[in-house]
């Protein structure tokens, strides 16, 4: 299993006050889709919750950061992107076996497509756009998910 | 005082229309919702990305008519990605041209497409020149000494 070391690239600025903002700063968070408006949109909604996220624009690019020894505790992944999509990125990164909590984020709301993305190793899949009622909802499931993993 | 409660009456009342007519949704009443001190200027960040998206996607749709033999896989993938920003941003109008304009694409219907490019360049214009105004009226509040109202 590919550990990261730090991950220096994922280190937070925390702000003052907000309960909701300091639960997360532990947090990491990794955002790919190759559309800037997209990338800009779920930027500014995951800084809201108090997370600095990482954003790249293609799943190659997602993948050589786990490569390089970078960690995330969630990704928000796009579908379609070129260079590599959402479907062979995931794949990939659960092949080399990074358990991240890895969410689908598409814009094909299709049934069977979203079949198709979950089956390549999501843990969830929404359709765009982002709203703060699934980042709370997906927040909630990552502090599960590693009380769990504390509790092992 | 007076004039700035004015400037505000005549921003909130112009935001309210812009809903009534089906112009824009309630995606954009969480992107203004999600500007604050720190970014006071997302949402006019975030439209000018969106204008500048539409104007390089309707070029390339053009384009892509004006072919003697039309890839319309081609032009169903930069309608896709319009369909897609403009949901993001709230772009109704955009987007459910956007809807039509697949289904003709699907059927590789060379008249029909032609006719959402029209549409879908209408709309565009339209939203752009409704967008400036209401920013035009926000600079106005603010250079009055005032703050924007927020709309629920």
């Amino acid at each position: 299993m590919v550990l990261g070391n730090g991950a220096s690239s994922s280190s937070l600025n925390m702000k003052s006050g907000e309960d909701k903002v300091n639960s997360n700063k532990n947090l990491s968070v990794l955002v790919v889709d190759d559309d800037p408006l997209i990338r800009m949109l779920h930027d500014m909604h995951l800084k809201k919750f108090g997370l600095n996220p990482q954003v790249v624009e293609d799943g190659k690019k997602a993948v050589d950061l786990f490569r390089i020894g970078a960690s995330f505790d969630l990704i928000l992944m796009d579908k379609e992107m070129p260079v590599m999509n959402g479907v062979e990125a995931t794949k990939e990164l659960r092949d080399m076996g990074i358990n991240s909590m890895i969410v689908g984020v598409t814009s094909r709301g299709l049934e069977i497509e979203m079949q198709d993305f979950m089956e390549s190793g999501l843990d969830f899949c929404f359709e765009k756009p982002l709203t703060p009622d699934m980042i709370t909802f997906l927040l909630n499931e990552l502090n599960k998910k590693n009380d769990d993993d504390n509790n092992d | 005082m007076d004039v700035v409660n004015q400037m505000q009456r005549q921003f909130v009342d112009y935001s309210t229309s812009l809903h009534r007519e089906g112009i824009l949704d309630d995606q954009f009443t969480q992107l203004q919702k999600l500007q604050d001190e720190n970014s006071p200027d997302f949402v006019v960040e975030v439209a000018s990305l969106f204008f500048e998206d539409c104007e390089k996607l309707i070029n390339n749709m053009a384009r892509a008519l004006e072919q003697q033999g039309v890839d319309f896989k081609q032009v169903d993938a930069s309608v896709h990605q319009l369909k897609g920003s403009s949901s993001s941003i709230g772009a109704v109008q955009v987007k459910n041209v956007c809807i039509a304009f697949r289904s003709f694409c699907e059927a590789q219907n060379r008249e029909g497409c032609l006719r959402c490019l029209q549409q879908v360049t209408h709309e565009y214009s339209l939203l752009k020149n409704k967008l400036q105004t209401l920013f035009r009226l926000e600079q106005q509040i603010l250079a009055a000494g005032g703050s924007i109202p927020v709309i629920e």
